[in-house]
């Protein structure tokens, strides 16, 4: 509310409905991401590898789509099984050597970062995906993912902010009304006790880190149809923001509590931010700056309105 | 698919083992179980039987093998020697899920509770009570809650908030809770591991209530303790586990409380320590009756 309510006042152009709706874009973008992540981190685990495997679904659909001379949907899907492949092979690599999340993503955020580029070059001798923007089932993969959606008052916006919506609607639903939303804050809280009690917490886990693979893969073919090519070397980097969104959302370090309205929140001031700064003039590179300062606040209050709940 | 949303779901598969102790086979029996991890033996040859309406105490000192006696009670550990018979019947368990399906419940000392979450999700946790079907079944939020809340109060426990973390509870409250929990999804026989460990005398009291309680309501009770004074208060039958090892196995007729505690504090041991202080034997180092302590110091 604060940070809106400084931008409202700083920047004129923040407040036409065109610059929020590009608010909500970037917020989208990150957003869209934090809800996996959220998820993810609910149930006690993080996913560092999350930033670069959207750019490896992009990479995948681009590449095996131009030169397999696929549909794109097609391509598509090829890239869903290896987006969903890479979040199960975190989650199956976790449960069996029981080594922290950390090590174990940060590991494949390493492999996948020079698969990314190494691959790329390999294949198409440059360091960007080929284009497919001229390639069959292009214009509807694109209305699906990249598309802008004439919204009331705010003009037009991107499909990804009504997508956005409905994961952290669906998310939020699966958290606190089904079996597995409760397994996932078990698994999350206290995973012996939750195993005591007969929830399969090898197939929460697993699950959590493909869905988190399956949220990489709608980032990526949202990234590739926007502009038709992907860069290789994109998404380092961008694990941490969805950290960032999550942990400014309320959710612990430590697993078992949090929501995924509060990280839709946390992307949201993320995107205000970003977007703030350039709608007021201010040098770009002081994003990061602000971006920083507004967790450490967000975990600081955090941690005080916990302790103030604890002492009632 | 198979949510146990009845209570005593299980006691259908067997009627004759409800009504008290007129059935044939006991509850629960263990037969020369052993359990080893490689070459280290940390059980061996113990029997145990629960009827049902029977609290039987499992007692012994840190190390004795109490904890792995209640994984395989629990289906956490599968017993490398001897037989594991519910109803009579031999089984084996893979998982807690299969003891729990059998109607064995293990309350352990950490109780098996999220703390961060709600009393009523830790009540229905692994066997959540859900409406509608296929993508869309969902939680019944207002049935859990009820029930919960209806199961404690049977249990003497009002919460202000059924809402509240599980954190937020008294030691003794959580046991309850526990046992309340267990109790309502058709246990059969409670294992309880080490219930009074933490608590207070006052809490205690209540923990020990509600066992007394659950034997009445004809429940089989597994009681694992180190206090005999707690134990000697609700028990109909004493094991006392030693290096892995039986080390007294009698029923509440044939003992006194001092002899549990005597047992408990290291029997014969003990009985030849007092002997060699008394003496005055002490200085000159020889080593006390040595008992015989099979599995201690392997080859």
């Amino acid at each position: 509310m604060a940070v809106f309510a400084v931008f409202f006042a700083m920047a004129p152009t923040f407040r036409q409905g065109d610059s929020f709706a590009t608010v909500l874009y970037a917020a989208s973008v990150v957003g869209i991401m934090a809800v996996g992540v959220a998820l993810l981190m609910i149930g006690g685990e993080f996913d560092l590898s999350a930033g670069v495997a959207v750019v490896t679904a992009a990479l995948t659909a681009g590449m095996t789509g131009y030169y397999l001379n696929l549909n794109v949907w097609a391509a598509a899907g090829i890239a869903l099984l290896a987006a969903l492949a890479i979040g199960f092979a975190n989650g199956a690599i976790l449960v069996r050597t029981k080594l922290p999340s950390f090590l174990v993503t940060l590991s494949m955020f390493l492999m996948l970062q020079g698969l990314n580029i190494a691959v790329t070059k390999l294949v198409t001798g440059s360091v960007s995906g080929p284009n497919i923007s001229d390639m069959d089932g292009y214009a509807s993969a694109r209305a699906v993912f990249a598309s802008f959606v004439p919204v009331p008052v705010l003009g037009s916006v991107r499909i990804t902010v009504i997508w956005w919506l409905v994961f952290v609607a669906l998310a939020t639903w699966v958290l606190m009304r089904t079996r597995v939303g409760n397994w996932i804050f078990a698994v999350g809280g206290n995973v012996e006790s939750a195993r005591a009690v007969g929830v399969p917490v090898t197939r929460v886990k697993i699950g959590l880190f493909m869905t988190v693979g399956f949220f990489a893969w709608f980032s990526g073919m949202h990234l590739l149809m926007a502009s038709g090519r992907q860069q290789s070397g994109e998404g380092v980097g961008m694990e941490l923001l969805y950290i960032m969104a999550a942990v400014v959302g309320g959710c612990l370090l430590t697993g078992g509590f949090g929501s995924v309205i509060g990280a839709a929140i946390g992307a949201f001031i993320y995107g205000m931010t970003t977007m703030g700064i350039v709608y007021a003039g201010w040098d770009n590179n002081w994003v990061m700056f602000f971006v920083g300062a507004m967790l450490l606040l967000a975990v600081v209050v955090n941690a005080w309105v916990r302790r103030q709940a604890s002492k009632r | 698919m198979t949510d146990t949303t009845r209570p005593r779901a299980a006691d259908t598969a067997d009627p004759a083992a409800t009504n008290g102790g007129g059935a044939d086979a006991p509850l629960l029996e263990l037969r020369g179980v052993g359990k080893s991890f490689g070459n280290i033996k940390a059980l061996t040859g113990v029997d145990l039987k629960v009827g049902a309406g029977e609290v039987t105490c499992i007692l012994g000192d840190n190390g004795a093998g109490k904890s792995t006696l209640i994984k395989i009670l629990a289906g956490l550990h599968a017993p490398t020697a001897g037989t594991y018979r519910v109803d009579g019947r031999e089984v084996a368990f893979g998982s807690p899920r299969d003891a729990l399906d059998h109607g064995i419940a293990t309350v352990y000392q950490d109780l098996a509770m999220v703390p961060l979450m709600p009393v009523w999700r830790n009540f229905f946790l692994g066997s959540e009570i859900r409406t509608g079907w296929g993508p869309l079944s969902r939680l019944d939020v207002a049935a859990m809650r009820r029930i919960a809340d209806e199961e404690l109060k049977k249990m003497g426990i009002d919460l202000p908030d059924i809402d509240a973390p599980v954190a937020n509870l008294s030691g003794g409250q959580k046991q309850v809770v526990a046992i309340a929990r267990a109790v309502y999804f058709g246990a059969r026989v409670l294992i309880l591991d080490e219930p009074t460990a933490a608590l207070g005398v006052k809490q205690s009291g209540v923990v020990l209530k509600y066992i007394s309680a659950a034997r009445e309501a004809g429940l089989g009770v597994v009681f694992i303790t180190h206090n005999p004074h707690h134990a000697f208060m609700v028990g109909d039958h004493f094991v006392i586990l030693r290096l892995g090892e039986t080390e007294l196995d009698s029923p509440r007729a044939e003992l006194t409380l001092e002899d549990l505690t005597h047992h408990m504090a290291g029997g014969a041991e003990l009985d030849a320590l007092e002997h060699e202080l008394a003496r005055g034997e002490g200085p000159d180092g020889r080593p006390a009756v040595p008992h015989p302590a099979p599995g201690d110091g392997g080859p």
